[in-house]
C-alpha cells in the first residue's frame, strides 16, 4: 500500500511542479490520440451508418467484421502498418515511421472499428424506430442515414470516447510505429512501460494515475458539452 | 451542418499543423539496444552530441538481435549494439559500412540473497550455472535475441549445459527487455544475467543483489555501425557518420566515461585511435 500512496503524491507533484517535459508527452499523447479519433469518426460513422440502413450482398458479414475488429490486437496492428511504412516497405519512401503522423495512422486503424460497430448499432436502433417516417418523406437510404447520423449526434458522441479511450490508453501500436523516441514519438503509455522496464514503479504508477485522471476529465468535459449542445440545437 | 463542417475543418487543420512543424531539423535515427537507453547513458551523451554538431538522435531501444533486423529493413541511420558475433554476421551481409568498437562494461550475475543455488562470492561464471542447473534454482532469461540474451546462452554453451534438454520449470524464458526481465526476477527471487549499467540504474531491486562477476568471459563490448547507404539509399550517410566518428572521437568517449550514476562508471570508452 505504501507504493500506491506514495505513488498519488508523486503524480500530484508532478502536476503541480509543471514539468514542460511531462506537459510535451501529455500534450503529444492528446495530439495523437484526439487526430486518431476525429479520423477515425469521419472514416467509421458513415460505414457504421452505411451498414445499419444499407442493402446489399455481404452485409451480415460485415457487420461481423466490424464487429470482431473491435478487438483487434494493438501489437497486430502496430505491425501491419510498420511493415507497411518501413523504408523497405510499400510506403516507406515517405519516412513516416517513428514520427507522430505514424502513430495516428495506427490509432485510426485501430480505432474506426470501434467508431464503426458502435455507431451501426445507435443508428440501426433509431432506423427501427423512424424507418416507416423516413421512408413516407421520400427519404433514399444514403438520405436517411445523414438524417439518423444528425439525429443521433449527441449518441454517437459515446462512440466517439469509446474510441478515443481505446487509443489514449493501448500501448502496442504507439511502441512500434513511434519507436519511444524521447521527446519526439514518446506518449503517456509508452513512457509508462520504459519506467516501468527502469524498475521505478512508483514513478510509473504516478504517470499512470495522471493518465487516467486525463481521460476523466476529458470525458467530463464531454458530457457537459453534450448536455450544452443537446440544450442549445436538440 | 454548417457549424459542424466548420469545427471538423477547424479540427482537421488544427491536427494537420503540427506534424510538418519540426520536418525541417536535422535529425538521425539510431537503432539502440535498452541497455544504452534504460541505464541513461543516451540521456546523457545525446545533448553532448547535439550541442556540438546541431544534429537531433532519435534512438530506437530495442534488443540487439531487433535493432540490427531494423536496419536490415532501412529503418535506421546508425546501428549501436552489443553483440560481436551479430554484428560481424550484419557486416558480412553488407547491411553495415565498418564496425567500429565504442565502449565496453560487463556483464554481472545477480540472484537472491537467500542463494538457493551457494554461488555467492565466486568469479567463476561457468561453475556458477552449472550449480544453478544442478540446484533447478530459478533462472530468468531475456529469451528476445538480445545482446544480453546471446551472451547468456554462450555462456551456458560454455558451460557444457544443453539448454533444450535442461529446461524445466526453473528457466524461465520471458522474451522482454532488460528491465522487465528484472522486475520479473526480482518478483520471483531468481538469478539473471544482467548488464551492469541497467543493473546500476534500476531501481525495483528487492531482494536482489549481485552475486557473480570480474570474470572475463562477463566482457561486454559495444560497437556503432553506419547503415550501408548502398543497401538503404535513404541512409543519412553524412549525419550518420558524423554520430559515429564523433562517439569515438576523444570528445564522445569523454563523455561516455563522465556518464556516472551513483558515482560509479557505468560504461568505459575503448574506442581505437
Amino acid at each position: 500500500m505504501n507504493e500506491i500512496s506514495a505513488s498519488l503524491q508523486l503524480a500530484a507533484s508532478l502536476i503541480a511542479a509543471a514539468d514542460a517535459k511531462l506537459y510535451g508527452i501529455v500534450a503529444l499523447s492528446l495530439r495523437v490520440s484526439l487526430s486518431a479519433t476525429v479520423i477515425a469518426c469521419v472514416v467509421g460513422m458513415p460505414i457504421g451508418a452505411w451498414l445499419a440502413v444499407g442493402r446489399f450482398a455481404g452485409r451480415r458479414v460485415l457487420i461481423v467484421l466490424f464487429n470482431g475488429m473491435m478487438g483487434l490486437p494493438p501489437v497486430a496492428v502496430g505491425l501491419l502498418i510498420y511493415l507497411l511504412l518501413s523504408r523497405a516497405g510499400p510506403l516507406g519512401t515517405f519516412g513516416l515511421l517513428f514520427t507522430p503522423t505514424a502513430m495516428i495512422i495506427a490509432q485510426s486503424v485501430l480505432v474506426a472499428p470501434i467508431v464503426a460497430a458502435l455507431t451501426r448499432q445507435v443508428i440501426a436502433d433509431a432506423w427501427l424506430e423512424y424507418r416507416e417516417q423516413l421512408r413516407s418523406l421520400g427519404a433514399s437510404r444514403p438520405r436517411a442515414a445523414a438524417t439518423l447520423l444528425w439525429d443521433g449526434r449527441f449518441s454517437l458522441s459515446t462512440a466517439a470516447l469509446a474510441g478515443f479511450g481505446r487509443a489514449i490508453a493501448e500501448v502496442g501500436t504507439v511502441m512500434i510505429v513511434g519507436g519511444n523516441i524521447d521527446g519526439v514519438t514518446r506518449v503517456m503509455t509508452t513512457t509508462i512501460a520504459l519506467e516501468t522496464s527502469k524498475g521505478d514503479l512508483p514513478l510509473a504508477l504516478a504517470l499512470g494515475v495522471i493518465l487516467i485522471s486525463l481521460v476523466l476529465a476529458i470525458n467530463a468535459v464531454a458530457y457537459l458539452l453534450r448536455g450544452w449542445a443537446a440544450r442549445r440545437w436538440g | 451542418m454548417n457549424r459542424i463542417r466548420r469545427l471538423l475543418l477547424a479540427l482537421a487543420c488544427a491536427c494537420a499543423v503540427p506534424l510538418g512543424a519540426h520536418a525541417a531539423d536535422e535529425f538521425i535515427t539510431v537503432a539502440s539496444t535498452t541497455s544504452t537507453e534504460q541505464s541513461g547513458l543516451f540521456g546523457h551523451l545525446l545533448p553532448a552530441f547535439e550541442q556540438q554538431t546541431g544534429i537531433k538522435v532519435h534512438v530506437v531501444a530495442l534488443g540487439t538481435g531487433q535493432a540490427l533486423d531494423l536496419a536490415r529493413r532501412g529503418d535506421a541511420d546508425v546501428v549501436f549494439v552489443h553483440d560481436p558475433a551479430a554484428e560481424a554476421k550484419f557486416l558480412n551481409e553488407g547491411w553495415g559500412v565498418k564496425r567500429f568498437e565504442v565502449m565496453y562494461n560487463d556483464f554481472v550475475l545477480i540472484g537472491p540473497k537467500a542463494d538457493p543455488a551457494k554461488i555467492v562470492g565466486g568469479q567463476d561464471i561457468v561453475t556458477a550455472l552449472q550449480k544453478i542447473e544442478s540446484a533447478k534454482a530459478p533462472f530468468v532469461s531475456r529469451g528476445d535475441r538480445s545482446g544480453t540474451n546471446a551472451a547468456e546462452l554462450r555462456l551456458w554453451k560454455i558451460a557444457g549445459i544443453d539448454l533444450d534438454k535442461a529446461k524445466g520449470p526453473w528457466y524461465r524464458d520471458t522474451g522482454s527487455g532488460m528491465g522487465p526481465a528484472l522486475n520479473t526476477a526480482a518478483s520471483m527471487d531468481a538469478y539473471i544475467l544482467a548488464d551492469r549499467g541497467t543493473w546500476l540504474a534500476f531501481k525495483n531491486r528487492q531482494n536482489l543483489e549481485i552475486l557473480v562477476q570480474g570474470d572475463k568471459r562477463l566482457f561486454n563490448q559495444y560497437g556503432v555501425m553506419l547503415v550501408n547507404p548502398a543497401k538503404h539509399p535513404s541512409v543519412k550517410k553524412e549525419l550518420g557518420q558524423k554520430f559515429v566518428d564523433w562517439v569515438v572521437s576523444p570528445a564522445g568517449q569523454q563523455a561516455i566515461a563522465a556518464y556516472k550514476v551513483g558515482g560509479e562508471q557505468l560504461f568505459f570508452p575503448n574506442a581505437k585511435p
